[in-house]
């Protein structure tokens, strides 16, 4: 595995991520996804790849604790989230940026006000961060669309709002769901560059991606789900 | 330098263009839940209309309340001799002593007795006119108008007429205005029920809304979440945008009673000449609520706003709490 940022003190950090025997079902069906043991270290990144349907989505659900698990022990940040409470899980999805597939913008709220959306649920002042937003929108290329309304976007301008939003906060952890599945592969490159600048500055990143040219681009750890279950490709 | 670094760093280098001042918000404090949607709206209209409903029944009872309160008091302020006529008595005597007595108890400010032909006339609404009354034995009425505030004690009155007027009676209308009382406070008392029952409605269409809106609004509710929003700040934003569309619909509801108060008002001071009229303002003397009365229908829309909000934030909590 090859972590573009080098920490003296990560080797001593608690893995962001540890899962422990974890099994996922859905109601009274078969486990989509069986005895997952992996962890995610501080300051690492890795793709996560599989077939289409092989559970991408539904790992990232379980480590945002969108979906819990039926069997074995979830540790999020060095804390078993087994019996979270609202408060802490909160705390944790405010070290956590997301990307989703479908992007999940507010299409009542600008693009500006999507991207500051994890600061304003802070309650942080707009001054204290507005220039930092529209920064990042500028250089994510959407400085000319901040005012816009997101059903008025592109795929590829709601993909780098998504983005944008994930990144505003500075996450210890970033998920992201097939991010440059909507961008040209120009775009995917300086999107995958963000990624990576992220990462060097501290932050462990996943992308779900079964887009291989764009994990070619880079040798890193790969974690592979195929039938429910996950290999590791160091 | 990094890319993203840069980027973070780059207001020093950014170009010209770039660097021109960032207006002051470019925020448009646009709602993070929408509720402003056609079910919102009919909300308000319902809340307009059930606060319109809330404060004519509060201002129907501020009217009676004040209306009572005048009533009791010009009837408590009236005391009423009645002399029966008596074959072997000269019933002029006996009203001339009546009155004496009157004016020798304290608290008495003035006596009127009705002469023989003012007591027959007030006959004619019922028996009619052209009577001879010489044949009837028509009671003959001493009216006490007592000072304001007074309590005067009747016993030693009632006792002296009793003695010395045999056929005389002192009445001092404490049947009627107990009766009054009674019949006034029914009234309000069924008025602040069915403010409270059109308060408690209220309350539960704006459960059933939130409970809408939350519905309608749960991929809006799983993003905050996922972004870090806490359950007490998004039931707070529930609470934000549900208090402005309560008192929106309640300060309409609000101003249309206040508009129909002042509207009836007017009309019932055109009529005031008129027989209808008299009638009206005898009953609830001048339709107009005062200063009270438009405190009460203020306080009602306030109100209705304030459960407004704070029921949609606790259905909002008990929604979140009870999904996970």
């Amino acid at each position: 595995m090859e972590a573009f940022y080098d920490n003296e003190f990560a080797e001593d950090a608690p893995p962001v991520v540890h899962f422990e025997n974890v099994g996922v079902r859905y109601g009274m069906g078969p486990e989509v996804l069986r005895d997952l043991t992996f962890s995610i270290e501080p300051h690492s990144f890795q793709f996560l790849t599989g077939p289409s349907g092989a559970g991408k989505t539904t790992l990232l659900r379980l480590i945002l604790l969108a979906v819990r698990p039926t069997r074995g022990l979830i540790s999020l940040f060095g804390e078993d989230v087994s019996g979270i409470s609202k408060n802490a899980l909160t705390d944790v999805r405010r070290r956590m940026g997301v990307v989703f597939q479908d992007f999940r913008l507010l299409d009542h709220l600008t693009t500006y006000e999507n991207v500051a959306l994890p600061l304003r649920v802070q309650g942080k002042e707009e001054a204290s961060y507005r220039a930092e937003v529209v920064e990042l929108l500028r250089w994510v290329g959407l400085g000319d669309r901040m005012h816009v309304l997101p059903p008025v976007l592109s795929g590829g301008e709601k993909q780098r709002a998504a983005i944008a939003r994930a990144l505003i906060v500075r996450p210890d952890l970033l998920l992201a769901d097939e991010p440059t599945g909507n961008v040209d592969p120009s775009l995917a490159r300086r999107l995958l560059r963000l990624f990576i600048e992220l990462n060097r500055l501290g932050t462990s990143v996943v992308i779900a991606t079964h887009d291989f040219s764009l994990m070619d681009q880079l040798d890193v750890r790969r974690l592979v789900l195929g039938d429910g279950r996950l290999h590791i490709d160091e | 330098m990094s890319e993203l670094s840069h980027a973070r760093a780059s207001r020093s280098s950014a170009p010209e263009g770039d660097k021109r001042p960032l207006p002051a918000s470019l925020r448009r404090n646009a709602p993070l839940v929408p509720v402003d949607s056609a079910g919102g709206q009919a909300l308000a209209a319902v809340i307009a209309i059930l606060t319109f409903l809330a404060a004519l029944c509060a201002g129907g009872a501020e009217l009676v309340a004040s209306s009572s309160t005048q009533w009791r008091s010009d009837i408590a302020r009236e005391v009423t001799i009645q002399i029966r006529p008596n074959p072997q008595r000269s019933i002029e005597d006996d009203v001339a002593r009546a009155v004496a007595l009157a004016r020798q108890t304290p608290g008495v400010e003035e006596t009127q007795a009705f002469s023989k032909a003012e007591s027959e006339r007030l006959l004619e609404p019922w028996l009619g006119t052209g009577l001879d009354f010489n044949d009837l034995p028509v009671p003959r009425l001493i009216v006490l108008k007592l000072q304001a505030e007074a309590k005067p004690d009747f016993t030693k009155l009632r006792q002296a007429l009793r003695d010395q007027i045999p056929g005389a009676s002192l009445d001092d209308h404490a049947l009627w205005v107990s009766r009054l009382s009674t019949m006034a406070n029914t009234i309000i008392g069924v008025g602040v029920i069915l403010v409270a029952l059109v308060l408690l409605a209220a309350g539960l269409a704006v459960t059933f809304a939130t409970r809408g809106a939350m519905a309608g609004n749960r991929e809006v509710v799983d993003v905050l979440h996922f972004v870090g929003a806490s359950d007490d700040f998004i039931a707070r934003e529930f609470q934000r945008r549900f208090f402005k569309l309560g008192l929106r619909g309640s300060m309409v509801g609000a101003g249309a009673a206040l508009a129909m108060t002042v509207t009836l008002g007017f009309v019932t001071r055109s009529w005031r000449a008129s027989p209808a009229g008299d009638q009206l303002e005898a009953l609830f003397g001048s339709f107009s609520i005062g200063w009270r009365g438009y405190a009460v229908v203020i306080l009602i829309a306030l109100a209705v706003a304030l459960i407004t909000g704070i029921v949609s934030r606790l259905t909002v909590r008990r929604f979140l709490n009870g999904n996970g």
